[in-house]
């Protein structure tokens, strides 16, 4: 069979699965809808945390990106799991303790005030909006190079099914649906891995394997800071020149982690305090399964990329290569016109003039697009077909799980926190779950379409969702736990000041015309979250010392939070 | 529970805290990013000891802290009497 058929088969065979756990798991009341009952098990909500946290950019990209930044890479390692051990210590247990239904609900509550609550879930809005955005478009480009079908039209069939599931079950049917798509998508992500693996150093564990040996005896990193200063690169391994920016940049994915509204937002669903602190836990477990595999993947398929390319007749290169540059994502320009594919780093000037300049070599002739890495592994180590189709699905399962993850907040900003505690407090329970069935739709519509055309700031979204999520939600939490005397005006005078600080500074450097010559501390935009939230705090700190306490039965919602025992099941009221 | 008894709760979990995210920062920070290059000089196996910081064990070490809490924290509730039956 050829990898068309079984792409097929296999992500027809997953799609099918998730449409029967959606129909298994409807959900009937609100508190079904929002946050599935309050009745999923921790390992249950581990796993549905693993999957709604790891996007397609985690999952097809990230490797990729190791890849080409070598050490630096760690910045997406560390700062897209680290996080957990904030939202574990920090967040989540209190946060479950008081069992509502939102992030908004929270700040609403804690901070006595309707403008911090509208804050919220304008902020949770916008954070969810971008990021969804995002993966419609992942879902796209993978039916397009694989099942042969527009874009637009792969964008659609996803839609379909998001619409599918998240408008029929709400809370609870994603999560049940994310379990799926975990097991899809960590199984296609370490098939190959494995494989490869065992083929380059010999052991089944991608872990063990990127600190093992190659076949000839020399390490595979050792050989492969060899193969990057041969060719005017930098060494794999090298941490030297390490900036202040690799530390903001850590810190504000960490931070922007721990303040995301749709990973928040899990933990509201298992029956207990201690269950939201061990889930955490398993959420991590099974996030790390794929986060430690990413950089031995990453350097596997670099070795690999390096030594079957490189100086290698462009004639007889094996089928992948061509089939890949009919997509452009892999370009070969022969600019010596010698037919031999010569792929250094033009860049680098001293390079340049010893070594390539009297080779009679004229810029580097290949260019290859992050994302395929991923993509292309299981090609490039000549892999069987039926695991390439996996692949294909592991993308869309996380992708897909995702995208229903982040729709369920803005769903959930739209009918619980803007509508019913708003603008129609009388609204019955009937009518609000109508109400966030519409929203959801309506949402899912919506990103489609912007999924199809992008606005252009889409394309910095990581940034802004990270960064805002920093900036705001993340101070606001821990202190309205962590201090008793921390008020309404404090809270929302730091949100506001974070916000617009961090949204300032991304907008001037991303599109104001600010160059990187002009970074504070040399911190670029990805970083800069970590500064808004450090000014929040401090904002927040100083303000609250000015005004008055809040009031006694706030400081017994703070009490109350403090101690695990009496988590009844989130409620609405 | 009395006041008294859940101001000493609240401070030995702070106490936790503080402790473990103490390790948290000294791991992923100082070994993976700010003593990274001086770790690289040592090897455990073919890793460069400040390079397996950064791309491995510190999410090795993540994991643990949050189970070493969730341990701790089993406990705490237990001895003053505030877990969920």
């Amino acid at each position: 069979m050829d990898v068309q058929t079984w792409t097929f088969i296999i992500v027809g065979l997953t799609f099918a699965i998730y449409i029967g756990v959606a129909i298994w798991s409807r959900a009937g009341s609100t508190s079904e809808f929002y946050v599935a009952g309050g009745g999923v098990p921790p390992v249950v909500n581990g796993l549905a945390t693993a999957a709604d946290w790891m996007s397609a950019a985690s999952f097809i990209s990230m490797a990729g990106l190791i890849s080409f930044m070598g050490y630096q890479g760690a910045q997406y390692l560390m700062g897209w799991t680290g996080g957990y051990v904030l939202l574990a210590l920090l967040l989540a247990p209190y946060l479950r303790k008081f069992g509502k239904f939102t992030v908004p609900d929270f700040i609403g509550e804690r901070y006595y005030s309707q403008t911090a609550r509208l804050v919220a879930a304008l902020c949770a809005l916008f954070i969810s909006f971008t990021y969804v955005v995002g993966q419609m478009k992942g879902v796209g480009v993978a039916f397009s190079r694989f099942l042969e079908v527009d874009f637009e039209w792969g964008v659609v069939i996803g839609v379909g099914i998001v619409f599918f599931y998240a408008v029929l079950g709400g809370m609870k049917g994603i999560t049940y649906t994310q379990v799926a798509q975990y097991c899809v998508l960590i199984f296609a992500y370490m098939v190959p891995a494995i494989f490869i693996s065992i083929m380059m150093v010999g052991t089944p564990i991608p872990q063990l394997g990127l600190g093992g040996d190659l076949a000839d005896g020399t390490a595979l990193l050792a050989k492969l800071d060899q193969l990057s200063t041969d060719l005017g690169f930098k060494e794999y391994t090298s941490s030297k020149k390490t900036t202040i920016d690799l530390f903001f940049v850590t810190a504000a994915l960490m931070l922007g982690t721990a303040g995301l509204p749709h990973v928040i937002v899990r933990f509201f669903t298992v029956p207990k305090v201690s269950g939201a602190r061990v889930s955490a836990g398993w959420a991590l477990i099974f996030i790390a399964l794929l986060y430690t595999t990413a950089p031995a993947i990453a350097a596997f398929a670099r070795t690999n990329l390096i030594n079957t390319v490189n100086e290698k007749e462009y004639a007889e290169l094996p089928e992948w290569f061509n089939n890949w540059e009919k997509t452009g994502l892999l370009t070969f320009e022969d600019k010596n016109a010698d037919g031999i594919v010569q792929y250094y780093n033009d860049a680098n000037p001293e390079y340049v003039t010893s070594v390539a300049a009297p080779k009679g070599w004229k810029g580097n002739e290949l260019t290859v697009d992050r994302d395929i890495m991923v993509l292309a592994n299981p090609e490039i180590a000549s892999l069987p077909g039926w695991v390439i189709a996996l692949v294909v699905a592991g993308g869309l399962a996380s992708a897909l799980s995702t995208a229903a993850g982040l729709l369920l907040v803005i769903s959930s900003s739209i009918s619980h926190d803007i509508l019913k505690k708003w603008l129609m407090p009388e609204i019955s329970e009937k009518g609000e779950l109508r109400a966030a069935r519409i929203a959801i739709a309506v949402a899912v519509v919506i990103a489609g379409y912007a999924g199809i055309n992008p606005p252009g700031f889409v394309a910095q979204v990581v940034a802004f969702a990270f960064g805002l999520a920093a900036a705001s939600f993340f101070p606001a939490i821990v202190l309205g736990i962590f201090s008793k005397r921390m008020n309404m005006q404090g809270a929302i005078a730091g949100m506001i000041v974070g916000l617009i600080f961090t949204a300032t500074y991304i907008i001037y450097f991303k599109y104001g015309g600010g160059t990187p010559e002009q970074y504070w501390f040399g911190i670029s935009p990805e970083g800069i979250g970590t500064l808004g939230m450090l000014i929040n705090f401090v904002v927040s700190i100083s303000i609250s010392q000015l005004t008055p306490p809040p009031p006694a039965h706030v400081q017994d919602i703070v009490e109350n939070i403090r101690i695990p025992r009496g988590a009844g099941e989130a409620t609405g009221h | 529970m009395s006041e008294k008894n859940l101001k000493q709760y609240w401070k030995t979990n702070v106490r936790y805290l503080t402790i473990l995210l103490s390790i948290w920062f000294v791991v992923s920070y100082g070994c993976g990013i700010l003593f990274a290059d001086a770790l690289n000089a040592f090897k455990i196996g073919g890793y460069p000891l400040g390079f397996w910081f950064a791309q491995q064990g510190s999410i090795y070490v993540f994991v643990v802290l949050i189970f070493i809490y969730v341990y701790l924290m089993n406990n705490l509730d237990k001895k003053y009497d505030v877990d969920e039956k």
